[in-house]
């Protein structure tokens, strides 16, 4: 039995939560699929520790779905970024599924709440295969399982305000579209080397060089994604979409779905099309990189005048998605290091910071700032969570955020760019003015008269302190992440050499 | 509806041959054109051509919100279980070698039982789209935007 589950550890990250989400959809009551999620949940995060323990050598397992051989079958490649990246969105599923009781059964009606847990199992699977597979189509297909019960999972919202159903329909049309994209970029490159196994992509597309048809595939995959993952102007989905979702679906999506898309980027990018490829290297350096910039800027800038802390939170993702591109766009082992840093940091921060913007909600029914006026003396604990969560954000020394702009700066300096590492500075800023809107309105301002606000109950403040304090423990103790980060950026530079076996 | 006689037995005549193509497109679609998609859609047009004729109500009283939404969860069930079953015996997932002696003979058999568990989820979700449009909430109203 052990031999079986160790051989099959691939498939079975997978096909776990794949096989709760029927159940959990006829389980019929919230607690029962509660807790069967929850058991799944676990047991997804101990399969994702095994998978990275062992990469964490760098080895790379391969596993063959129905036993077909590679480059013919769907082959499940684990090396050591995407096990680094499987254990950040199975770890974050862990943290928030407990806060999700108390605050799912504040948000959703009863009945709706096993479709509910069956659409946030559907949603970890499609994220979870869509890291863990080694086939170009494969991805696709993962993707859209992701991104179809993500626009579900935001349209429950609509209880609360039906703003939801808006929010949710203009992600499901914008989604579709980058789905479409990525589609036809991979379409563009099967039609130039004839298959779908990353692996094997990435050997035929150095024996075939460059042509007009590889460049329109690359482009086509890097717009796809780039609406995925809210990449500067194709990020008009994501505010509306993380403002009306229930508050632990924006918690999971803020913290896993973006770092997803991440990832895929990075696996085209330097796995397929290879670190030496020109056209990439000057599309990064041309449009990505001044993109990115923008987006720290301008989406920082726009965080600054927002009154609803979730919509706040939202826009600084957009600028945190410019730092994880700025750092892949710089094209050196430090950035990438930085960007895979970042991916981590930012999921442990917004997390922690999203979940605190739901026990305001919970404790006080609304996240508008105004209305959070003293909330500090009613609620220490949670606004405390807030305040750590928010100078890792920010970028302070013994937070992960530090750590990640460290590295951001680090790669700027080593390319001599110091306008670009004097910008990275210049745009945290921007995140002290936003924080501190927040921290002035809840300590220094006084509560409005005859307003009742009681602490969060203890099962949603423990998760949320949970992540803040991992933002400080990682911060403190950076040599954990960035040792597992800069193999995995040295993995992805001598992916571009190696071949496929 | 007493009046649309010719819909009425028209469908009738209609409804049997098409669950019976259904099942063929099913269980042909190792040969030829076919398979569980397909035949999931054709098996819920019957059932949605009936509703139409004779009603909504007349549809869900044979088929529950609640049968169908267990009727496409059990069809995922059979696929994944399929999966699970062939790693328990020893194979990959979905090695469909580990459920029959020769080859040949194991992906076919593992090919027509997932192939029924396709089926069963697209008719279901297919007829329960259409149930949930025909017979939805009231439009909502301009104050509640």
């Amino acid at each position: 039995m052990l031999a079986m589950i160790e051989a099959n550890l691939p498939a079975l990250q997978v096909v776990l939560p794949m096989l709760a989400a029927p159940i959990c959809a006829v389980l019929g009551r919230g607690t029962r699929s509660w807790t069967l999620t929850m058991a799944v949940v676990v047991l997804t995060f101990a399969v994702s520790v095994s998978l990275f323990i062992a990469t964490l050598d760098g080895a790379t397992i391969s596993y063959r779905m129905g036993n077909w051989a590679p480059p013919f079958g769907i082959e499940y490649r684990v090396d050591i970024l995407n096990a680094f990246v499987l254990m950040v969105v199975s770890g974050i599923a862990l943290f928030i599924l407990p806060y999700a009781r108390a605050s799912i059964a504040f948000e959703i009606s009863e009945e709706r709440q096993p479709l509910f847990y069956s659409a946030f199992l559907l949603c970890l699977t499609g994220l979870l295969g869509v890291t863990i597979t080694g086939d170009a189509f494969n991805i696709f297909v993962f993707l859209e399982i992701s991104s179809l019960s993500t626009y579900a999972l935001i349209a429950t919202g609509a209880e609360r305000n039906k703003r939801a159903l808006t929010a949710a329909y203009n992600y499901l049309i914008m989604g579709t579209v980058g789905a479409t994209f990525f589609v036809i970029g991979i379409g563009m490159l099967y039609m130039v080397t004839g298959t779908l196994n990353l692996a094997d992509l990435a050997q035929r597309i150095v024996e075939h060089g460059d042509s007009s048809t590889l460049r329109m595939g690359f482009v086509f995959i890097l717009i796809g994604v780039g609406l995925k993952l809210a990449m500067f102007p194709l990020h008009l989905w994501l505010p509306n979409a993380y403002s009306f979702a229930p508050s632990a679906v924006t918690a999971f999506i803020a913290a896993t779905a973006t770092k997803v898309a991440i990832y895929v980027l990075l696996r085209f990018m330097f796995t397929v099309f290879g670190f030496d490829y020109d056209f990439q290297a000057a599309t990064l350096r041309h449009v990505v990189l001044p993109l990115a910039i923008v987006a720290m800027f301008a989406a920082s800038i726009v965080a600054v005048f927002q009154d609803d802390l979730k919509r706040m939170l939202a826009y600084s993702s957009i600028a945190q998605v410019g730092y994880m591109l700025l750092g892949l766009a710089l094209l050196s082992h430090t950035g990438l290091m930085a960007s895979v840093i970042h991916l981590f940091n930012h999921a442990v921060t917004k997390g922690a910071l999203f979940m605190v913007a739901g026990c305001y909600i919970f404790a006080a029914g609304t996240s508008s700032i105004s209305g959070l006026r003293g909330i500090g003396r009613d609620m220490p604990w949670t606004t405390a969570a807030f305040v750590t969560a928010g100078l890792s954000l920010i970028g302070l020394p013994l937070t992960v955020g530090f750590v990640s702009k460290w590295y951001l700066v680090l790669a700027a300096l080593e390319l001599n760019w110091w306008p670009v590492a004097l910008l990275i500075m210049a745009s945290s800023l921007l995140a002290i003015v936003y924080i501190w809107r927040v921290v002035e309105t809840a300590y220094l301002q006084p509560s409005p008269e005859g307003v009742v606000r009681k602490e969060a109950p203890l099962w949603m403040l423990l998760p949320t302190w949970g992540l803040a304090a991992l933002s400080v423990f990682f911060g403190t103790y950076a040599a954990l992440t960035t040792a597992a980060a800069s193999r995995a950026a040295t993995a992805l530079i001598s992916a571009s050499n190696m071949l496929w076996q | 509806m007493e009046h649309h006689s010719i819909l009425r037995v028209v469908s009738k005549l209609l409804i049997p041959p098409i669950l019976l193509y259904a099942l063929y497109v099913q269980f042909h679609g190792e040969y030829g054109p076919g398979g569980g998609f397909q035949a999931g859609v054709i098996f819920a047009v019957a059932f949605i051509l009936y509703a139409l004729v004779f009603g909504i109500e007349a549809m869900t009283e044979i088929l529950p919100p609640r049968l169908l939404l267990i009727l496409s969860a059990t069809g995922v069930l059979i696929f994944a279980g399929t999966g699970v079953v062939t790693m328990l015996l020893g194979d990959a997932y979905l090695g469909y070698n580990a459920l029959a002696a020769d080859p040949p003979h194991a992906q076919e058999w593992g090919i027509v039982i997932v192939e029924i568990g396709v089926g069963m989820t697209v008719a279901a979700v297919m007829m329960a789209i259409f149930v949930a449009f025909a017979s939805h909430n009231p439009p909502i109203k301009d104050e509640d935007w």
